[in-house]
């Protein structure tokens, strides 16, 4: 068949097809029901013109407009729809638990990467004061002392309502952003994790082991217990996260690197929709809650224990099947 | 007498009793696979579909026009919380970070792939098998730019993305996504002269396709460049006007009446 009696035989097929696409490629769509029943028929022709175009040798022109056509067509056909499928509620009360335990391997080596240098250096700095100095500059120290000072009018009474909501900018922007690059330098051959979790854990401890020194404990711990649970779990998965992308390139198994990679970042990122949800939370109490000075210290430790008792039972616990066959949460 | 054993250049030059191997030589080029980044993927219909991957050049513009609109973004939103004190401050740290993370996110979702820049410089990013990216492909490939900005300006994603055929960044490694051209309709062909004139018989269909598609692009050439290319035809057409004839045989071999 010459390439002309073609176009004419058919072309009022693919112009139906076109047209069918410009209706699908709008944000909403105005097709309804019936509509999508050409669809797969059309497409399908379309795709077998094509390919006779080309195998006939018709003209690229041609054989181009089709190729289009089925590009457009398979972009509407076949799509990923992975993630939040059964809706963010499930993900976080069943999904998400079960990934955390499926990774516990990194989760406790993150852990580890955090708070072993917090204790160490936490120890290390009761024991010699000034070995805080090597990893910190005085004005720096200066700073969180000034923070934490008991007689400070901002930690005397609650803060107003402005300055909470300008710490709650803060902490989303800060800490959300070391959360991702804390998995994103995981790529790294997970060094740049490693790094991140280290630095952080050598932080804590030691700021924490200075404003004990000085005596500001009953500001600083009731500060941290409160949102710590949420934060300092969050950073630990999202460092487990980035672990994981760096073990998968070191050690691929039987995959290529690239392959071994790709599935190491379908699952890393399954944990860092969680992380975001944990810093958001992490966010508001440490905005609203852990700053309110107000409080007696011994309401901060209980609903802070209480945080944390509730982040270990739900990660630990949440989404395991239950004896009768059904889901608990 | 000894016989003559000549240079090896000599059966070449000479090729005694043999016909040119003119046409040997042209079909090899004309099926040899292209020499463009062109990557194929095959469909469940069985159909190769092309996706042209984009070069970092495009890419860094396509990032600087967004760079610029989430500076702008930035900037209004500077100029309208400014008066609010230290709340307003708090929400424009929000802002900033909602561009920095999820400004390609949002568009790359909801947008068919294509950011502001992108689609200013008919850019798309899609998966690997040429479908839509996906929140969770669009999220992986936007946080490893953290990875990719190392150890500054992006140079581990230059490096990596001038490390493969398909221009992949780190994060579109991982992810597994591409960023592709996005091309505009092919322009109608302009087949538009009467007459018809029959195809050489030997002529093989990939010959018969550069007939066709020089007939079809001759219109963007100059005269000049168009009689200089048909002219290649000349010795085996044997006739004053060879463009003229080769259209002609375009016609024929569309069946155009």
């Amino acid at each position: 068949m010459k390439q002309q009696q073609f176009e004419q035989r058919y072309s009022a097929d693919w112009q139906a097809f076109q047209q069918l696409l410009e209706a699908l490629e709008q944000p909403a769509t105005p097709l309804q029901g019936r509509d999508y029943e050409q669809f797969g028929r059309l497409y399908r022709r379309i795709c077998h013109f094509q390919s006779l175009a080309r195998e006939r040798r018709y003209s690229s022109h041609l054989v181009d407009r089709l190729e289009q056509l089925v590009l457009r067509g398979h972009r509407q056909l076949y799509q990923h729809r992975r993630g939040m499928r059964f809706g963010m509620l499930r993900f976080l009360l069943i999904e998400f638990p079960r990934l955390v335990r499926e990774q516990q391997r990194y989760f406790w080596l993150s852990s580890l990467l955090l708070y072993g240098p917090a204790l160490l250096f936490f120890a290390a700095v009761i024991w010699q004061p000034d070995l805080l100095y090597s990893l910190l500059p005085p004005a720096q120290v200066d700073r969180f002392e000034r923070m934490y000072n008991p007689d400070n009018a901002v930690f005397g009474a609650a803060r107003e309502a402005a300055t909470n909501l300008y710490m709650f900018g803060y902490y989303i922007e800060n800490n959300i952003s070391v959360a991702f690059r804390t998995f994103g330098f995981g790529l790294l051959l997970g060094v740049g994790s490693m790094v991140i979790l280290l630095f952080n854990g050598l932080l804590l401890g030691g700021v924490a082991g200075h404003l004990s020194n000085v005596g500001y404990y009953h500001t600083f711990f009731p500060f941290v217990i409160g949102h710590g649970s949420f934060e300092l779990t969050a950073i630990v998965i999202a460092g487990a996260a980035g672990l994981k992308l760096g073990y998968s390139l070191l050690a691929p198994g039987n995959l290529s690197r690239i392959e071994s990679l790709k599935r190491a970042g379908q699952v890393a990122v399954r944990l860092i929709y969680g992380v975001v949800f944990m810093l958001v939370i992490a966010a508001f109490i440490e905005a609203f809650w852990s700053a309110d000075a107000s409080l007696p210290v011994w309401i901060k430790y209980t609903i802070g224990t209480g945080l944390w008792l509730l982040v270990i039972l739900w990660l630990t616990r949440s989404g395991r099947p239950r004896r009768g066959g059904g889901y608990g949460n | 007498m000894p016989p003559i054993t000549p240079p090896k250049t000599f059966h070449k030059t000479a090729p005694a009793g043999k016909p040119p191997a003119a046409s040997e030589a042209t079909d090899t080029t004309l099926t040899a696979p292209p020499l463009d980044t062109l990557y194929t993927v095959e469909t469940p219909e069985s159909v190769a579909l092309p996706l042209r991957p984009a070069s970092i050049l495009p890419r860094i513009m396509a990032f600087t026009v967004d760079f610029l609109i989430r500076a702008l973004i930035f900037f209004l939103s500077y100029l309208g919380l400014r008066w609010t004190g230290e709340m307003g401050w708090g929400l424009l740290l929000i802002t900033y970070f909602m561009l920095e993370w999820f400004y390609p996110v949002y568009f790359e979702v909801r947008r068919d792939g294509m950011t502001p820049g992108k689609k200013l410089l008919g850019l798309r990013v899609v998966h690997d098998d040429g479908t839509p990216v996906s929140l969770g492909g669009s999220l992986l490939r936007n946080l490893l730019r953290a990875a990719d900005f190392l150890p500054v300006g992006y140079a581990a994603g230059v490096v990596a993305a001038t490390c493969n055929r398909e221009f992949k960044r780190l994060g579109d490694l991982v992810a597994g996504t591409l960023v592709i051209y996005e091309l505009p309709a092919p322009p109608a062909p302009a087949l538009n002269c009467t007459g018809k004139r029959p195809v050489p018989a030997d002529f093989s269909t990939d010959e018969q396709k550069a007939l066709l598609a020089f007939a079809e692009r001759s219109d963007q050439l100059s005269e000049d460049r168009q009689r200089e290319l048909a002219g290649v035809l000349q010795p085996l057409l044997n006739t004053p006007d060879p463009v003229l004839a080769i259209r002609q045989m375009a016609n024929s071999l569309v069946g155009q009446r």
